[in-house]
């Protein structure tokens, strides 16, 4: 038998709005921009919801329950389903409605997606921690397989997930660390006694995320025929396929067929009586570990280098995040519940990664997937921010 | 080729682009026939010079004393008139006859007279022309040997004037007439092709947009200190730079204003205005009035390593021009690893992206944004880093290439 195992990440930042220097001390709402743009943190969770949430659990809550041995995995980072209360409950209703199922695996993660793990291991455990508890609240379930922000891993990581009682944990099957492995297949991470390792296959997960709509990729137009085919060729135990959920609706535009691709995609998998669905818990439990795998330094889904240089690659954001963690001690000292909360927001990673001027060179825009202009633009507004964030904190105290 | 000024006798930036892009032309294998409306001691090796005085004589022996300073191509006729009455024009230095006439329309005739007997007598397939003072003589060598004409248009009327109050009717009439009898036109910026199909009606299909370059050789190298500007370094100061003419079309009122916004929060910046020009006095007069004097500093023009040292020393670059066709300085800042900040309103806005950028009449977003730079050495070192790569990747051969490209689909269609 092999396995095909979805697992979609649902998550939006608070995004800072054009905060000025002329601000600092005078506005304590950084994300509350109201324009028209890409910086309105509720315009956006409407129109995502509107263009993708609402369609596609919608979608999948029917094929569900058209297919009752099919399942998925989500992971939802906390701060997006506090949006989705507030701005869109309509595809929070959805998403309850999915879980209920009892064909759906919700992940952990942390619930301001953040980069907490690799700065301050006391935050990072905090924010699983709130996250839990929301999951439980919102869904009434448990996590028991781990994922970090941007599918970052690194042993110690994995270990941590060890000794609290993860079954699983997640990360991209890249291929310079996996050399000969497949990532079709669990592994052990090293130095951990119960823990599995399921592997993104980027390949596959790619095909749909990014390549479907491609007129220059030579496989267009993707089939659920020809992708069949491919999975039912493929060697191994799992196929992970692990992707942004807003891949269905938002970054593949409707007029892309990417709904029909989704709603025809089990039929066709189905057929097959090798291919079977299953949660990442249900893989690490039907699977037996093939090797041990060991990746000493950090690795995550992000474009070709699949490092964190798309976070702290240039002086800029490791300046801000710099900043932000070292504000940490105080923050708590101050015992202030909005201001901590204000300073976690700004730990989402996504503020790091409008910083980023790796793709935004040679007056290719399109690179820069950002509501800000430049990088520059989103690290002057941060920053500003994060001031005002300070002169709090040092009032507070 | 036609033209009005080349480096070293130039005080603007059409002299410097026309030395980048003939070299780059040369480097492809293209000849280059530079005509000058007056005799100057030049000397490259890439290009042959010809020169129309002497009534159209063509000149071989170059023995002129070197001028103090040519006529810009960024004066209206207006102020021709009392700039040259004034004494700030030179005169002849080695006869009697006036270096340029009376009259910048009369000159601009006269040369495109001596343009038709230059064109009969040399051997060419290709007329090019260098903005409106040399489109006359360019359209004089189209009806005298009926060879397809080419415009590089690097400013128009509207840019000199700073908004369509003022334009000169006959100067656009002039530009106007030139473009018409183009068979292709060049045009600086996105932003200057826009000016030439609403403000002069001309075909979108003929006119092309070739951003300008700047290559190693034409790009500033620093080797000492300015010593004022490094004690005010050591003293903690951080220092932002205005580099341009004083006058409406850079838009100066605009960056003592945001320096004015930027003081109120940050005492220690010092704001250069380095250049000379019209509004140099009334620019003075602001930075008093609004109290803040002590904190902008005239420098005059600046040339050689003055220059380029006034570029180094500064966290910021400003340019917050109201209308700039393209706009250089920015990229030989971004060469020495400056940061730039530059108006929306500028040609060269549209091919860098690593730079800070704000509407010229945004003076908080200025000062924001200056504001930014000074307390934040993340920032400058991110803006230096890419700046610097960046510049390097906009060359004369790249634009010398698209030109190319231009003029072989023109021998094409002829």
């Amino acid at each position: 038998m092999k396995s095909i195992c979805f697992y979609f990440q649902v998550h939006q930042p608070y995004r800072v709005k054009k905060y000025r220097v002329f601000d600092i001390g005078n506005d304590q709402e950084y994300f509350n921009d109201r324009s028209e743009g890409k910086l309105n943190n509720r315009y956006i969770a409407e129109k995502v919801a509107a263009k993708s949430y609402i369609p596609t659990t919608a979608l999948l809550l029917k094929l569900l329950q058209r297919h009752p041995n099919m399942r998925v995995s989500f992971s939802f980072s906390g701060i997006a389903l506090e949006q989705l209360e507030g701005y869109a409950p309509q595809a929070l209703d959805l998403f309850k409605k999915l879980v209920d199922t009892g064909q759906v695996e919700i992940l952990g993660e942390t619930y301001y997606h953040s980069l907490a793990f690799f700065y301050s291991p006391l935050e990072f455990e905090m924010q699983v921690n709130k996250h839990r508890d929301l999951i439980r609240k919102t869904f009434g379930v448990w996590p028991r397989v781990f994922r970090n922000t941007e599918l970052s891993y690194r042993n110690d990581l994995a270990q941590w997930a060890d000794s609290r009682g993860y079954v699983g944990i997640l990360a991209e099957g890249w291929d310079p660390i996996l050399g000969w492995r497949s990532p079709n297949y669990v592994y052990q991470p090293k130095d951990t006694s119960n823990i599995r390792l399921l592997l993104k296959n980027y390949r596959f997960s790619d095909d749909i995320a990014f390549r479907f709509s491609s007129k220059q990729w030579s496989e267009w137009p993707l089939t659920t025929e020809k992708f069949g085919q491919w999975i039912g060729e493929a060697e191994g135990d799992t196929i992970n396929l692990f992707m942004d959920y807003e891949t269905f609706g938002e970054h593949q535009w409707e007029d892309t067929g990417i709904f029909h691709f989704l709603e025809q995609l089990p039929e066709e998998l189905f057929k097959n009586p090798g291919i079977d669905f299953k949660t990442p818990t249900q893989v690490i439990q039907s699977y037996a570990p093939r090797d041990q795998v060991d990746m000493p330094h950090t690795v995550t889904w992000a474009d070709t280098d699949r490092d964190l240089t798309a976070w702290t690659g240039n002086p800029m954001q490791r300046a801000a995040i710099d900043a932000i963690y070292a504000m940490g001690e105080d923050v708590m000292l101050a015992n202030d519940g909005r201001l901590l909360e204000d300073w976690r927001k700004m730990q989402t990673s996504d503020h790091f990664y409008y910083m980023c001027t790796k793709w935004f060179a040679d007056g290719d825009v399109h690179a820069y997937f950002s509501p800000y202009d430049s990088p520059y633009d989103a690290y002057i507004a941060y920053m500003n921010a994060l001031s005002d964030l300070r002169l709090r904190v040092e009032k507070a105290r | 080729m036609f033209g009005w000024e080349f480096p070293p006798y130039n005080s603007g930036g059409l002299g410097v682009a026309c030395l980048g892009l003939t070299r780059a032309l040369a480097e492809r294998g293209l000849e280059v026939i530079f005509v000058m409306p007056r005799k100057l001691d030049l000397s490259v090796p890439w290009t042959r010079f010809v020169f129309a005085d002497k009534d159209g004589k063509i000149s071989e022996s170059l023995d002129m004393r070197a001028v103090n300073v040519a006529l810009t191509p960024y004066l209206t006729a207006e102020t021709y008139e009392a700039y040259r009455r004034s004494g700030g024009m030179a005169m002849e230095t080695s006869g009697h006859r006036p270096f340029y006439g009376p009259n910048l329309i009369d000159e601009v005739k006269r040369y495109a007279a001596m343009a038709a007997s230059i064109a009969l007598k040399e051997d060419f397939d290709i007329i090019y022309a260098h903005d409106w003072l040399s489109f006359e003589a360019g359209m004089e060598a189209k009806r005298v040997t009926g060879k397809p004409l080419v415009a590089h248009v690097h400013a128009t009327e509207f840019d000199r004037c700073g908004g369509a109050t003022g334009v000169n009717s006959e100067v656009y009439a002039i530009e106007r007439a030139g473009m018409e009898a183009s068979n292709r036109i060049i045009a600086v910026s996105e932003l200057t092709k826009a000016i030439l199909v609403r403000q002069y009606g001309i075909d979108e299909g003929k006119i092309s947009v070739i951003y300008n370059g700047i290559d190693e050789t034409t790009a500033p190298q620093s080797d000492g200190t300015l010593l004022r500007l490094h004690s005010l370094k050591q003293a903690g100061y951080g220092i932002v730079l205005f580099l341009g003419r004083i006058t409406l079309q850079k838009g100066p009122d605009y960056y003592i204003r945001a320096a004015k916004r930027v003081l109120e929060h940050n005492p220690k910046v010092v704001f250069i205005i380095s250049g000379s020009g019209d509004m140099e006095r009334s620019m003075m007069d602001l930075a008093a009035q609004l109290g803040i004097a002590s904190n902008v500093l005239f420098t005059g023009f600046l040339q050689g390593n003055d220059r380029y040292e006034v570029y180094a020393a500064a966290d910021l670059f400003v340019m917050p021009s109201v209308s700039e066709p393209f706009g250089i300085t920015p990229l030989e800042a971004m060469r020495l690893g400056t940061p730039v900040l530059i108006s929306k309103q500028s040609g060269v806005s549209e091919v860098v992206s690593h730079a800070l950028k704000a509407d010229f009449w945004d003076i908080d977003e200025m000062a924001n944004q200056i504001l930014s730079v000074i307390g934040h050495p993340g920032l400058r070192a991110s803006l230096a880093e890419n700046g610097v790569r960046e510049a390097a990747g906009l060359t004369w051969g790249l634009a010398a290439q698209k030109v190319d490209n231009v003029l072989k689909e023109l021998m094409r269609a002829v």
